[in-house]
């Protein structure tokens, strides 16, 4: 399959979104609201629950699954609250322990005027700063879209894995061929350009795993195993591993 | 940084601003008015007439901030490679070294800053806008961890329109790993004094440029995370007049204070010292 065919697949309606994967997950989950400085953005899902025997916190990227759901998510698109709410949760995290989940799904972080001004240039930054150094383990999964920076401010884990069917990419493809070849037909150049399929990021050395589509009570199981993993690192040997596995991106 | 290469820098930095007319005048963006070479560069890039701020290369940058002959460059020699065989990624490198007469779009080094050591990051807008790939990454985290080493404290200049696609992901992670090395810096007590200038934006705007314990702008930097063509194609929006720019960004509450060019070196001055301990 085309590179681009993969992005306008990750892209359709009917996929499994961030809130499939939160029943699956974490059945009793609990939702919380709220950045506590503006707002609650509602592309941003986020709580605690039981991952089998553990307390997890889970946060989502959520589309929506009609065209009133999506607009009443922001298409999945998060505003500079969104990322606030993600972080204090995860700072919460932090203090009782729990391990975190990240299920990403966005085409990008929120464009606007608003967004602007409230800051989404630092909420994404802050996240980067905070995450490089919570103190608990972290699990970031691409279920879908992983569009740019406003996908990248919830995966500064110790593990990233991806969906077979997902990206993750710089830019859209789109973007891409109209700000270098100001030809959007190009957009298919740029996706086969761009290394943004799950098994060429996983050659990269970027992501960490590549999961299988549609059997979520396998990738349930297998992100058990992780999270069980991680937990049982010490924590400084954990944000050393961190830094490392970003530190070594490019070199 | 031989007196030859120095000269070649100093012409180059007015393309940017203003059209070279003849070797020693250029006509200013904003005024059109035609300007002596001679009497901008005097007057740090600044334009006497109207006041417009030229785009200023990264090496002048780091001499105008820093104490004569104190700088000491790191990890010059690190250059960019076409690592996802990008198409015309190639030529687009060597172009930007050309023009730029870099290897890179950041300068590294140690300087003396008011008689205090001071490791110091210039970007420069004629590499690639500035973009961040492996190689701006890389330098920049080298010295963060080198700062943090040394106990050294980190004046960065920004200017960049974001993360280089050419690189794809490796390119975007690079925020992520040098935030990490950003706030390994902070966690020692290290200070990190930002200064943005025109414009810093994308990637770079959502991570080292936002993550200073002192965030300084010149005037007039655009400041923001997305475009401001791509905000307005989205959502049919027509921007306020002062979208984006420091003094707006600074009502909003992300930046502490703006500085002109002619007060920056005594600015962060001031503010090393108050940091002495
Ligand atoms: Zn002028």
């Amino acid at each position: 399959m085309e590179d681009y065919e993969i992005v306008l697949g990750a892209r359709k309606e009917g996929r499994f979104t961030a809130v499939d994967y939160i029943c699956e997950f974490v059945p009793d989950f609990v939702e919380f609201h709220g950045d506590r400085l503006y707002g609650d953005d509602s592309a941003v899902i986020g709580g605690i629950g039981y991952l089998k025997d553990v307390p997890v916190t889970v946060i989502g990227i959520e589309k929506g699954k009609n065209t009133q759901e999506r607009i009443q998510h922001h298409f999945g698109s998060a505003h500079p609250e969104g990322y606030r709410k993600a972080l204090r949760l995860m700072k919460q995290a932090e203090k009782f322990h729990r391990p975190v989940l990240c299920i990403v799904d966005t085409s990008g972080a929120f464009c606007g005027i608003e967004a602007e001004e409230r800051g989404q240039g630092r909420a994404i930054a802050d996240n980067l700063y905070e995450m490089s150094d919570l103190k608990t383990p972290i699990l970031s999964m691409i279920v879908g879209e992983g569009g740019s920076g406003g996908a990248l401010a919830l995966c500064h884990s110790d593990a990233i894995w991806m969906m077979e069917d997902a990206y993750f990419s710089v830019v859209s493809p789109e973007s891409c061929a109209n700000i270098l070849w100001k030809d959007i037909q190009k957009a298919n150049v740029a996706a086969q350009s761009l290394a943004l399929t799950a098994p060429k990021l996983y050659k990269l050395g970027l992501i960490d795993k590549i999961c299988k589509p549609g059997d979520l009570k396998s990738l349930k199981e297998e992100i058990y195993q992780q999270i069980q993993y991680l937990k049982g690192q010490r924590i400084e040997k954990l944000l050393d591993d961190r830094y490392m596995r970003f530190r070594k991106v490019g070199y | 940084m031989g007196l030859k290469t120095f000269f070649l820098h100093a012409n180059n930095e007015l393309e940017s601003g203003g059209q070279m007319l003849r070797p020693r005048k250029v006509c200013c963006k904003e005024c059109q008015r035609q300007i002596p070479v001679s009497k901008i560069r005097k007057n740090n890039f600044v334009c006497p007439e109207c006041g417009y701020y030229f785009t200023m290369r990264a090496r002048r940058r780091i001499l105008m901030l820093t104490d004569k002959r104190s700088f000491i460059e790191l990890d010059r020699d690190l250059e960019s490679i076409n690592i996802l065989d990008f198409p015309d990624y190639d030529e687009k490198l060597s172009a930007a070294r050309e023009k730029s007469r870099e290897k890179e779009g950041v300068i590294c080094g140690t300087a003396r800053i008011g008689g205090k050591e001071t490791a110091i990051f210039s970007m420069d807008a004629n590499f690639m806008m500035g973009s961040m790939g492996a190689v701006v990454g890389e330098k920049i985290t080298r010295l963060f961890e080198y700062a943090t080493e040394k106990k050294l404290s980190v004046v960065g200049v920004t200017v960049s329109g974001g993360a280089r696609m050419q690189e794809g992901m490796i390119s975007l992670m690079q925020m992520s790993k040098v935030s990490a090395a950003i706030k390994r810096h902070s966690n020692l007590g290290n200070l990190y004094i930002v200064l943005l200038t025109n414009p810093t934006t994308g990637g770079v705007d959502a991570s080292l440029a936002m993550q200073g314990d002192i965030t300084l702008a010149e005037p007039n930097a655009r400041v923001g995370f997305a475009g401001p063509r791509v905000i307005e194609k989205s959502l049919n929006q027509t921007l306020p007049k002062d979208f984006q720019k420091a003094s707006r960004v600074l009502e909003c509450g992300f930046i502490d204070a703006i500085v002109p060019r002619k007060q920056q070196k005594e600015y962060i001055e001031k503010l090393l010292v108050l940091h002495d301990v």
